[in-house]
């Protein structure tokens, strides 16, 4: 029966198209100056930390000091990783248990289906990215087998990690120079802030699904 | 938790009545003209400059165009990638079908708890209700979805379907619709509150059920916009995911997407893009420890193949459902959206309904504008919409229409008023005898009859004593 209301919807819309077409180009994307390295740094921590997002800047071989101390700020009890990225090794390699104030750390290993309660109980979770988007202020998230889709959504505080070299000007150029049509992953993300909603009466809210913070280091 | 679904109403829809009762709403008037002007500011700041504007508009307004132009190419390709994706694609030519589908898989995993992320065309499905009657648990989890479907009501706007209510009724809601929950008025509470119910229903969500802003073809993904994480939530904590997608919803290429979404959540919201950007091209894959097992993709026809034949009329599916038509409109920022009767309200609602539902239920509708062009000049896809309203009120006269129900408003009286008319103005002795009584009969006309009606708030025409002719006549000027 369903390929008959296949055939019946596709009969249709062929019909009412018919066979002369006249496609209408569509005009380019405007032509912008690229913007310089510091430029891209510049608006994307604007843009973030106007959608109040906790953004740092930090010298590459200084970030997990920097983590630990914002970490120690929160009190943060549990801090779900991925091990097998270089996110999460790093993080794991300068743990050492019971170090003051710093979340116990726990590995996101198995499946959901065994790991779901423990998962809903811990309040911090670390990431890596695939990018970020300088115009409209977004970091790129590509989950994949070794980095779950969930450490970004059910602890109370994502952190992320990004390299300030893969900041794109825009979200046209990270699509056309990422190559994402040749192999889109299952999930692809764009995150620019906590969770928020302006349902009741149009008041800003966050922290209503989602993250009620975004922590994003930006490695320079 | 006490959750309700909107009863069927079968009262006849009746527009008139709805307005006046809107109108005489005060509350409703206020929390609307305050949200519609925050909307329309916030819109009017992310899309200050007009050049830019317009030249995103145009790539926007192309884009949709040639996506029609090939649909019924780009959804047998968005089929094929999506299948080769492991993604279930499903065809619904109605919203019966559509319906039968969900809870077909709902059955095939015995499921009975569903968390939903926002939808419009679940809406179309009065899907809600639907699952109710089969002893399934439909839940929102939008926040205002939540809190409307706690009222048993619908959304009276496409983006914020509760804005209609202030947060002293929501706070009411709350408190007496969810156990244990004291009545508080601050809105962080609120929002505390509906964290706090929903997490554990994400938790415990069987199958997970959302919408879908836009499709790409060439790589089979869905793509899906929010604020809030619920919507991320129904698609990657249950092992199942369905989406159900109104067939209009396809683009050709990955490389649509940014400008479209920088339309859609400018339009919308006034951002410059949502806090969530979710785009989701396959189920869990092998290795993989989150997100759903399964996708199952519903494509819902539900009428839109009947309007795509008609050159202009087809421009209504080039709608990508931003809602600022809404916030922009002199009529919805007065009576909101449940006035409207169906599911799309607004200027969108105004072109759209009476195309899905048919002129004859729904030929007032198209009559709720002052044709201002607001809503054509904010349009992100340049959908000429006064264009459409004055064709569709052409159509609820015109026996020879096309439009389902055309010629509904046609009558007797009025056809013979337009044929006299007709007549006297080809011939000139009729035309003189007929000027002539207008002077004399003409003043006393719109104090009786059907155009009281019409003169109650408009100013009565004066018809001239003598007529130009006359006049130049007397002047001595030959009218040969």
């Amino acid at each position: 029966m369903n390929d008959t209301a296949r055939e019946r919807i596709l009969g249709r819309l062929r019909k009412a198209v018919g066979q002369e077409r006249t496609l209408p180009a569509v005009p380019p994307p405007p032509e912008t100056p690229p913007l310089s390295r510091d430029d891209k740094i510049e608006r994307l921590n604007t843009l973030m930390t106007a959608m109040r997002s906790e953004v740092h800047l930090v010298p590459r071989d200084a970030w997990v000091e920097k983590l630990k101390a914002i970490l120690q700020e929160k009190g943060l009890t549990q801090m779900i990783y991925a091990p097998g990225t270089p996110i999460g090794d790093a993080v794991a390699a300068a743990w050492s248990e019971g170090e003051g104030g710093l979340p116990a750390l726990r590995p996101y290993e198995q499946a959901v289906e065994s790991f779901k309660e423990e998962l809903f109980a811990i309040d911090a979770g670390i990431t890596g990215t695939a990018g970020a988007v300088a115009e409209t202020g977004a970091l790129i998230l590509w989950p994949d087998e070794t980095e779950p889709r969930l450490i970004s959504l059910v602890p109370a505080v994502h952190i992320a990690v990004l390299d300030a070299d893969r900041i794109y000007d825009t979200l046209d150029e990270a699509v056309e120079k990422g190559g994402w049509a040749e192999g889109m992953p299952t999930n692809a993300l764009l995150v620019s802030g906590p969770s928020k909603t302006a349902d009741i009466e149009l008041v800003l809210a966050f922290g209503v699904h989602g993250p009620k913070a975004l922590v994003v280091l930006v490695l320079t | 938790m006490e959750t309700k679904d909107t009863k069927r109403v079968e009262k006849p829809f009746d527009f008139k009545a709805n307005v006046i009762k809107a109108l005489g709403n005060r509350q409703l008037r206020s929390n609307l003209k305050f949200a519609m002007g925050s909307m329309t500011a916030k819109r009017k700041a992310l899309f200050s400059d007009t050049a830019a504007f317009e030249a995103l508009r145009a790539r926007g307004n192309a884009i949709r165009r040639r996506a029609l132009l090939q649909l019924p190419e780009l959804l047998e390709q968005l089929e094929r990638k999506c299948t080769e994706n492991g993604i279930t694609v499903h065809w619904a030519e109605t919203t019966d079908a559509a319906n039968e589908i969900v809870l077909g898989i709902l059955r095939d995993h015995g499921a009975t708890r569903v968390v939903k992320g926002k939808s419009m065309v679940s809406e179309e499905m009065h899907l809600n209700r639907f699952l109710g009657d089969h002893g399934i648990e439909s839940l929102e989890t939008d926040l205002g979805e939540f809190i409307i479907q706690l009222d048993g009501e619908t959304p009276s706007h496409i983006i914020v379907p509760a804005i209609h209510k202030n947060k002293q009724e929501i706070a009411r809601t709350f408190h007496e619709k969810l156990p244990d929950t004291p009545y508080t008025e601050v809105v962080e509470e609120l929002n505390a509150i509906a964290r706090k119910t929903l997490r554990k229903k994400f938790y415990e969500g069987e199958v997970g059920l959302s919408g879908v802003n836009m499709a790409v073809a060439e790589t089979g993904t869905l793509c899906l916009v929010e604020n809030e994480g619920n919507g991320r939530m129904c698609t990657t904590v249950p092992p199942v995911h369905i989406a159900v997608m109104g067939i209009e919803k396809v683009v050709e290429k990955l490389s649509d997407v940014p400008p479209l979404l920088r339309l859609l959540t400018g339009s919308a919201t006034g951002q410059l893009v949502t806090t969530y950007v979710n785009m989701i091209t396959s189920p869990r894959k092998p290795g993989e420890k989150d997100g759903p097992r399964e996708v199952h993709l519903i494509l819902l026809d539900n009428g839109r193949s009947t309007i795509l034949p008609d050159e202009k009329l087809r421009q209504t599916l080039q709608c990508i459902r931003c809602g600022t038509c809404l916030n922009h409109c002199p009529v919805y920022t007065r009576i909101g959206g449940h006035a409207y009767g169906f599911v799309y309200p607004g200027p969108i609602g105004k072109i759209l309904t009476p195309q899905m539902e048919g002129l004859d239920r729904t030929s007032a509708i198209p009559t709720a504008s002052t044709l201002c062009n607001a809503c054509e000049e904010v349009c992100p896809v340049q959908i000429p919409i006064p264009d459409l309203i004055r064709r569709l009120r052409n159509e609820s006269y015109d026996p020879d229409g096309s439009v389902c129900g055309h010629g509904v408003k046609r009558n007797l009286a009025e056809t013979a008023v337009w044929k006299a008319w007709a007549l006297v103005n080809r011939h000139r002795a009729l035309n003189a005898v007929g000027t002539r009584m207008a002077g004399i009969f003409g003043p006393m006309l719109p104090r009786i009859g059907p155009l009281a009606e019409w003169t109650r708030s408009r100013n009565r025409p004066e018809f001239a004593r003598k007529s130009l002719h006359d006049m130049a006549r007397e002047e001595g000027i030959s009218d040969e």
